[in-house]
């Protein structure tokens, strides 16, 4: 197993994205709230670069009592990956689309030694 | 700065990219749609967009000036022509409040000052998807059927039209157009066909499908006459419109969009078919663009099955509404792909899609479809695929084929390389 040397740890900002090479596999390394995920940079929809996409919370939809519609929140728990080509959402947590999960985008392991990020393949 | 191939190349080759210090390039959006591009040879075969667009509003201080009324030019510079943002009555937010990136930041993407700037734009993504030649149509004037003033329309049109075969269409055989017909003036529309008929790069004329206008009033006869003596295809070019009273019932975009864009044109076709235009106009090539493929075998079979009952109410079909349909030529995109493989097989069967089918991306908006949606289809032959891809509409529109130098660039290398690999050792 491979591993690809991202950033030293604190150089991505918070929500920030950088995208590193192996070879031919471009990986979108994301920071968020003190953890790093890495995904391959290939939206499973038409093959977009889904990781260079906005990061949004998950849209809710408030419902109360009988049924009534009380609006709409984001929840900020919930962040997703949205890919910028047509903005199909995956889960930052998992990389697997809000919806259906048996699509999704390949998760890689982040690996934080001395203070340096790295990627494994 | 990106100024040239040498430095995007440049850019391409660092082994990191942060995304907060990225400049917006369409060749960086679409890498991932270049490399498929490379790995499914497209080089090969000729593939034309047959729906795509330009921002019109991005060159329109150049447009008002092919206004010919003064008093109108001085109001189109001034008041510009642009979109009303959140409280608008047009109320579109189908860029999804940024998430769909291109649509803030194309406005930022630099460009080369030796060429018109929607050249360089259209150049880019064309050469990054493996398009060869494409077919190119504004953006919000597929809306300016909804002004109320009919002599803005025409105006409108006049000047676009104009500006269109001296900037654009002269500069680049590799761009065409379908040129836009102010439908609510009959008359106008006639005249824009014989002015520019003969204008190069012009392979038909189109009309946006919202307008409220019946296509078998006898007001058009001579329009679509002259369109069949030339030879030259019309097209309906689906839009959606927020101001049609029983979508504004609809609350959410994709309400209004998903039902929007094929209804103008499920109605546009009942009354085209029904009215017998087919009969009337036997050589007049019709185009039916962006609404997707999923509306016409619904539609076959409901006007199928209510003529079998009503044959009388069409007393020019010799045959039933679904063959004439069979004969029409329809644009691929947005294509319903979603887990209906079986549906979509079907539908290409039903519409004859080996010979009518006309790939197109709709690029740069929201719902684009590349190359690859038609390319991988698993149904198709290899040649069924390059029809859809770029024989149907080089057969349909009857031009020449102006490969994308990209593209030539990679067979010659392939060329090369295999002439390298077949010399005998030691030569
Ligand atoms: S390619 Fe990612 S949403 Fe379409």
């Amino acid at each position: 197993m491979a591993e690809v040397r991202v950033c030293k740890k604190g150089e991505i900002a918070e929500g920030g994205t950088r995208l590193v090479k192996s070879g031919p596999i471009e990986i979108g390394v994301i920071f968020h709230k003190g953890a790093y995920y890495a995904y391959r940079n290939v939206c499973p929809h038409q093959g977009g670069p889904a990781c260079e996409g906005l990061k949004m919370p998950q849209v809710v939809e408030n419902i109360g009592e009988k049924g009534v519609h009380l609006g709409q929140v984001f929840n900020e728990e919930d962040m997703h990956i949205v890919c910028p080509w047509h903005g199909w959402e995956f889960h930052l947590k998992d990389g697997t689309h809000v919806i259906d999960p048996k699509h999704r985008l390949k998760k890689y392991d982040v690996i934080e030694r001395g203070g340096e990020i790295y990627v494994s393949i | 700065m990106l100024t040239g191939t040498q430095d995007f190349q440049g850019e391409a080759q660092r082994d990191f990219r942060d995304l907060a210090s990225e400049e917006f390039d369409t060749r960086t959006l679409l890498r991932n749609a270049a490399d498929q591009a490379v790995v499914r040879k497209y080089e090969d075969f000729l593939i034309v967009d047959t729906d795509s667009h330009h921002y019109e509003t991005e060159a329109f201080k150049e447009i008002a000036e092919y206004i010919d009324d003064p008093v109108m030019r001085y109001e189109a510079k001034f008041q510009g022509h642009s979109r009303g943002g959140f409280t608008a009555e047009t109320g579109s937010y189908q860029e999804l409040a940024g998430r769909i990136t291109r649509y803030p930041l194309r406005k930022t993407e630099k460009v080369p000052t030796t060429k018109h700037r929607d050249l360089t734009l259209m150049e880019r993504w064309m050469d990054a998807m493996g398009v060869d030649m494409a077919v190119m149509f504004p953006t919000p004037m597929l809306n300016l059927s909804n002004c109320p003033r009919i002599q803005v329309e025409v105006t409108m049109a006049k000047a676009y039209n104009r500006w269109l075969c001296d900037k654009i269409l002269t500069e680049d055989p590799r761009i065409k157009s379908m040129l836009y017909l102010p439908f609510h003036d009959p008359e106008a529309s006639y005249e824009i066909v014989k002015e520019f008929a003969d204008r190069k790069g012009v392979i038909g004329f189109m009309v946006t499908s919202t307008h409220y206008k019946a296509n078998y009033d006898n007001a058009y006869a001579k329009t679509y006459h002259a369109l069949q003596e030339r030879n030259l295809p019309l097209g309906f070019h689906a839009a959606f419109t927020w101001t049609d009273q029983s979508l504004q019932l609809c609350n959410r975009f994709i309400g209004v969009h998903a039902l929007g864009f094929s209804w103008c044109n499920m109605l546009h076709m009942t009354n085209w078919v029904t009215n017998g235009m087919p009969e009337r106009y036997p050589n007049l090539k019709t185009l039916w663009i962006e609404s997707g493929l999923a509306w016409i075998p619904f539609l076959m079979q409901r006007l199928d099955n209510e003529f079998m009952m009503r044959t009388s109410d069409c007393g020019l079909l010799k045959r039933k509404p679904s063959e004439y349909m069979r004969e029409m030529f329809y644009t691929s995109q947005p294509m319903e792909m979603v887990d209906n493989r079986e549906a979509l097989e079907l539908t290409f069967k039903m519409i004859n899609a080996e010979t009518q089918l006309l790939y197109s991306s709709d690029y740069p908006h929201w719902d684009m479809d590349l190359p690859s949606t038609i390319y991988d289809l698993p149904f198709l032959s290899e040649q069924s695929k390059r029809n859809i891809l770029g024989a149907n509409a080089q057969r349909l529109f009857n031009f020449d084929p102006v490969w994308s130098p990209v593209k030539l660039e990679r067979k010659a290398a392939r060329a090369a390389k295999a002439g390298r690999a077949a010399e005998p050792a030691g030569v």
